[in-house]
């Protein structure tokens, strides 16, 4: 293979004849991070609302959470991605979707690629949270029912709670997913962590060395997520339950 | 205090409550037995409105449970129930769990509220496991801190679904000791158990039920004493269950 290794070249000026393609790399780290952060807050929250609704005792909250989940966990991603970028400002009101249209790089890309990542997070969020709600004994929410709490309070001070803790492990898989997915943000023109690789690796011809640093980059991103939410799970385990073995073994004590 | 008329329950096709028709005074304890799926856990369960029902009236304190005007957290408020399994909450402390209903059902402030947690937890022998999670006690000391969370509200009746039945036979009598307790300082109760010993000791009135129905309600003595008077099948759930 002629292929010219040169891992100097990061340090090369890139196509913006002003930073190092190390900078340019890092810039789409911090956009890879800026985004992925958004969405996984925004779905942490609305898969909240959107699970309760899953469970909810009434048949038309039911309707409405399972019709939204089915909606957006069925579109595929790269679809959905189009779908807010270039439909959107056409269906909103016309003030709206030129102003949209006119923001420009790169918040014009990235605010849409928030919008679609949530969506389809929180669709996501919402299945791993409806699983641990239900794994949850039906006497819990009786007990605190019968306690007089009003089924909203329930869900905040008795079910949630307990279901958060349940679904870490899930929860994991769909934070790092949510990292993973944000490359396809490069398809509307975000310059992400793949974007800058790719526009890296077309200015310099490095196709190698560009990929071998987003490589490094995603596996840096998720292997924090992995820790994180490793230290959560620990943190939060509850006696005589999933990871209170581990807690104990870190901090010394016998159970 | 309790009033039951004519209450029937479906599930589907199958009828869970059959007519059924009883009451409890205050300062009442009536115990309620029969075979699994006779309809008693429901029966306690649409005093609280956990089960709706579909026919009749239940009337607690004058308040009617079925009529959709209700405010039924403030009206479960007041009855006091332990489940089965405990239900303790996991995720909290012993002292917490006694406290959350205070706070956020009657809204005490906090500190009213722990004082009156430790007093209860005091009272059922259990103040030193204040800070423990329930998943660090037996059995028996977590139905114990379940009967302490029902008191926690100033209940005006308690109602226990087989509080003993998923407890070792060990520890049954340290529950059962704290509700004969109860029984004496004369909080009304209704108790669903197979506990015959403290039925025969703690209640007032016995009722039998089978397939949804009321089959006998009647004072303890009469059910335990007057065979003859009692129906077919009521005797032969006694000749089984009072064998051992």
């Amino acid at each position: 293979m002629n292929y010219d290794w040169s891992w100097t070249v990061f340090v090369d000026l890139s196509s913006n004849g002003v930073d190092t393609y190390l900078y340019t790399l890092l810039m789409g780290v911090g956009w890879t991070l800026a985004l992925s952060l958004s969405a996984g807050v925004i779905s942490l929250f609305f898969g909240s609302i959107v699970a309760v609704l899953r469970t909810a005792p009434s048949v038309w909250l039911h309707f409405i959470g399972t019709v939204y989940v089915e909606i957006f966990r069925n579109i595929p991603l790269l679809v959905q991605m189009f779908l807010w970028y270039f439909v959107l400002p056409e269906v909103l009101p016309k003030d709206w979707g030129d102003a949209l249209k006119q923001m420009g790089q790169p918040w014009g890309q990235f605010i849409p690629a928030v919008l679609c990542l949530s969506f389809y997070g929180t669709a996501r969020l919402a299945e791993t949270l409806r699983a641990g709600i239900q794994s949850l004994p039906r006497g819990q929410g009786q007990a605190g029912t019968a306690m007089g709490l009003t089924p909203l309070q329930v869900y905040r001070y008795v079910i949630m709670p307990q279901a958060y803790r349940i679904v870490i492990p899930p929860l994991t898989s769909e934070f790092m997913g949510i990292v993973k997915y944000s490359s396809v943000a490069l398809t509307i023109g975000l310059l992400e962590l793949t974007g800058q690789a790719r526009a890296m690796q077309e200015f310099s011809f490095h196709i190698f060395e560009a990929f071998s640093a987003a490589t490094a980059g995603y596996l840096a991103i998720n292997g924090c997520v992995v820790m994180a939410m490793h230290y959560l799970e620990r943190h939060f385990a509850l006696p005589g339950r999933i990871g209170w073995k581990a807690r104990m073994k870190l901090s010394g004590s016998a159970s | 205090m309790i009033e039951f008329n004519n209450v029937s329950k479906w599930y589907g096709e199958f009828q869970v409550l059959d007519n059924c028709t009883t009451h409890v005074s205050k300062g009442e304890v009536v115990v309620v037995c029969g075979p699994s799926g006779s309809g008693k856990s429901t029966l306690i369960k649409t005093v609280n409105a956990l089960e709706p029902f579909e026919k009749g009236t239940v009337w607690v304190n004058g308040i009617s449970v079925g009529d959709a005007k209700t405010d039924l957290p403030k009206l479960r408020a007041r009855a006091g129930m332990v489940f089965q399994h405990f239900e303790l909450f996991p995720h909290l402390s012993v002292t917490e769990n006694l406290c959350m209903g205070q706070i956020k059902v009657l809204k005490r402030n906090p500190e009213e509220a722990k004082a009156k947690a430790h007093a209860l937890l005091d009272r059922v022998g259990l103040l030193a496991h204040k800070d423990k999670h329930p998943g660090m006690l037996s059995g028996g000391q977590q139905q114990r801190v379940a009967i302490a969370r029902a008191l926690s509200m100033d209940p005006m009746v308690m109602l226990f679904d087989e509080p003993t039945s998923a407890l070792d036979p060990e520890m049954v009598n340290e529950v059962l000791d704290v509700m004969s307790d109860l029984a004496r300082e004369g909080m009304t109760m209704m108790v669903v158990t197979h506990e015959m010993g403290f039925a025969r000791r703690v209640a007032d009135r016995v009722i039998f039920m089978d397939g949804g129905k009321i089959i006998e309600d009647c004072a303890t003595s009469e059910f335990f004493d007057n065979a003859d008077a009692r129906s077919e099948r009521t005797r032969l759930f006694l000749s089984k269950i009072l064998q051992h």
